[in-house]
């Protein structure tokens, strides 16, 4: 069964008509790698996910929780949704510790010893244990997106978004984040991201969807479809970013 | 008994109130010239640091910026006479406005050419413009364009600020509802009209100055 | 009091008591204007589309007309209204409303000085708007709005003077009515500038200092 399932979902930005009717089934578990040029829906579609963007028709249901034509309980969706964002967005005001305590305290009441000891795991478990207290802005890129990623864990979501997580990092920074991403995979966690890492996406992702013009133009195995494209489409892109 | 209001004893001195207007943007107008005129210069010293000038500035800046206009107003009208000064009060408003607009403009025409890009001064150099030339065409009218909407707004709050000079018999827009109301006693009624006088001329005044710069100071940028 | 001698020191002294009046409405006004700027602030930003468009013509309203006339209409206003007021309380109501306008759009651009990720962030992690605004965008907003709300102070001191108009005696009101006592307007006026420059020098420096401290941090 499947745990995301969006059909026929439409997003128009005034006239610009940005998804023109996304199918797309995920699986628990499963690793979705969403590539294609930038303009052709993919991160609108991501965005859509947890309820950044709102939806004109069509139909989400992320674990039981559904949107119909846009309507639904966002907060519930969002409990089960986590994001992780390209710039971090952590709170500049906040520690490490307490960017990651903060929503299961507000959000879910969580009393203040349990908060402290889930971030402290989740901090762990992005290599970041000792960076409990620091601030963001004493953090590197890198190490601020490990954060990132542990605040969103923090919240147990059922799938765990990622929007170009490493594209604002300097290259030396890159592996670190990828890493804790892969160790992610390895655990089972259900993970959709929008990414430029290529070789990545090939070697952890277990669906690759290239989207094009607010479409789906082609999905599958990401080896079988990286090595024989079916479309000129994902061939011209594949030879114009490897 | 509830109160009347009567605004026809007020409409009545329409002619007095209008001629104080044109009044008060006129002081406006030959403010906002010399003011700003003035705080191109004190920017200009005080961005390149030309002695002696930037220091006097910095010290006329603050003093200007951190006390009231009225007291200005005051310490111009009646403070210079005694030192036989002679002084009408006409030329102590325009004086008092711009003096006042001078240092807060001097401030904001300062920052915009210190928010220069280094690089813009650099590729200018490396095109073999003259200091003057890159003075004018890089820093001056730029920083001109970054901050014309802050000037604009300083040049609103001395106008509004101008009210202050019915204290020392300045004919203008609220010397004119002084007067009206003490001859029709209807002073709620007078200084509401007035009030909404000044709004209009506020709100007209802000689109004009943002039609000046677009005419004149964004022309190359437009083009 | 014409025809009285006056000393120096009596001219000194009558102008500290006028300043005293000064800084206890200056205090007055931008306590009860930071207070009642917060609540047109919220209006400012909620979604309510009545609660904006009445806090944006209140703002509006009073940057766009001279403080004198705010003054007038207050003290003429509460008048008619059967209230019987002094100049003081007058010109406390007048300056508190003039205050609260300003401080309400100050800091009206400090919240939207927030970025949007830090909004996007906080609603990914499922935060209600209450919950964004009260852990997340309003702490960074506080931070930002501290040296302009400093710097705004400056203009409530200045904005006092004013009300020596509408006859409150505090230092400007103090200064003229000794300028005409004692035929001495230059240095009546010097000092009364000079009582007005000690007062908010220190905060426009203070303003200036938290700026850069603030401008290292970020």
């Amino acid at each position: 069964m499947s745990l995301v399932k969006i059909s026929g979902l439409q997003k128009c930005f005034g006239d610009n008509h940005v998804l023109k009717g996304i199918n797309l089934d995920i699986t628990e578990g499963e690793v979705v790698a969403i590539i294609g040029r930038s303009g052709s829906g993919k991160s609108t579609l991501l965005r859509t996910i947890n309820g950044l963007e709102s939806i004109d028709s069509g139909e989400l249901d992320v674990d039981g929780t559904a949107l119909h034509d846009g309507k639904g309980d966002l907060r519930a969706l969002r409990l089960k949704v986590g994001m992780v964002f390209q710039q971090f967005n952590l709170f500049p005001h906040l520690s490490a510790g307490q960017n990651v305590m903060l929503a299961p305290s507000v959000v879910k009441g969580v009393g203040r010893s349990e908060a402290e000891a889930t971030a402290r795991e989740m901090l762990a478990k992005v290599g970041l244990a000792e960076k409990f207290d620091a601030f963001p802005e004493q953090l590197s890129g890198g190490q601020q997106q490990r954060v990132a990623i542990a605040r969103a864990l923090a919240m147990h979501p059922k799938v765990l978004l990622c929007d170009e997580i490493t594209s604002a990092l300097d290259p030396e920074l890159v592996n670190e984040v990828l890493a804790v991403v892969r160790q992610l995979a390895a655990e089972g966690m259900t993970l959709v991201m929008v990414t430029h890492e290529m070789r990545f996406a090939r070697e952890v992702g277990d669906k690759l969807v290239f989207m094009h013009h607010g479409r789906v133009h082609e999905s599958g195995d990401p080896k079988t479809v990286f090595a024989n494209p079916s479309t000129p489409e994902l061939a011209n892109f594949i030879s114009s970013v490897m | 008994m509830a109160y009347q209001f009567a605004f026809a004893p007020v409409f009545d001195n329409a002619d007095l109130l209008l001629k104080g207007a044109g009044f008060t943007l006129g002081l406006t107008a030959i403010g906002a010239t010399l003011g700003i005129g003035l705080g191109i210069l004190g920017a200009i010293s005080r961005a390149w640091k030309i002695a002696p000038f930037d220091r006097l500035f910095a010290v006329y800046v603050e003093l200007i910026r951190n006390t009231p206009f009225l007291v200005q107003l005051f310490f111009i009208f009646f403070g210079l006479p005694s030192l036989g000064v002679q002084i009408t009060e006409w030329s102590a408003a325009i004086l008092a406005m711009v003096i006042n607009l001078g240092a807060y403009s001097t401030e904001i025409i300062r920052a915009g050419i210190q928010a220069t890009p280094r690089g813009q001064i650099e590729a200018a150099e490396s095109l073999a413009f003259s200091r003057r030339q890159i003075f004018r065409h890089v820093v001056l009218v730029p920083a001109l364009q970054r901050v014309w909407p802050a000037l604009a707004s300083q040049v609103i709050i001395v106008m509004l600020g101008s009210a202050v000079c019915s204290q020392i018999a300045t004919e203008e827009l609220t010397f004119a509802a002084n007067f009206i109301q003490s001859r029709n006693f209807r002073a709620f009624e007078t200084y509401f009209v007035t009030t909404g006088m000044y709004f209009l001329m506020a709100l007209m005044l802000r689109q004009l100055l943002m039609w000046l710069g677009r005419r004149f100071i964004f022309r190359r940028a437009a083009r | 009091m014409i025809g009285l001698q006056f000393t120096f020191w009596d001219i000194l002294r009558n102008l500290l008591s006028g300043a005293e009046w000064t800084i206890g409405l200056s205090l007055t006004a931008f306590l009860l204007g930071g207070s009642s700027g917060l609540l047109i602030l919220f209006a400012r930003i909620s979604k309510n589309r009545l609660l904006q468009g009445f806090s944006r013509g209140y703002i509006e309203i009073f940057q766009g007309t001279p403080l004198l006339m705010q003054l007038f209409i207050v003290f003429f206003g509460l008048s008619l209204a059967g209230i019987d007021v002094s100049p003081w309380f007058a010109a406390a109501i007048g300056l508190t409303l003039f205050t609260s306008a300003y401080l309400a759009e100050i800091w009206r651009g400090c919240v939207e000085s927030v970025p949007k990720g830090q909004w996007e962030a906080s609603a990914s992690l499922a935060l209600n708007y209450f919950e964004q605004m009260r852990h997340v965008i309003l702490p960074q907003a506080f931070r930002v709005a501290i040296p302009p709300t400093v710097g705004f102070s400056v203009q409530v001191v200045k904005g006092t003077s004013v009300a020596s108009i509408i006859g409150f005696a505090e230092l400007t009101k103090t200064g003229s009515m000794l300028a005409n006592a004692t035929f001495q307007p230059f240095m009546v006026f010097g000092l009364v500038a000079l009582g007005y420059f000690l007062l908010c020098y220190p905060l426009s420096l203070y303003a200036k200092s938290l700026e850069r401290k603030f401008h290292v941090t970020r």
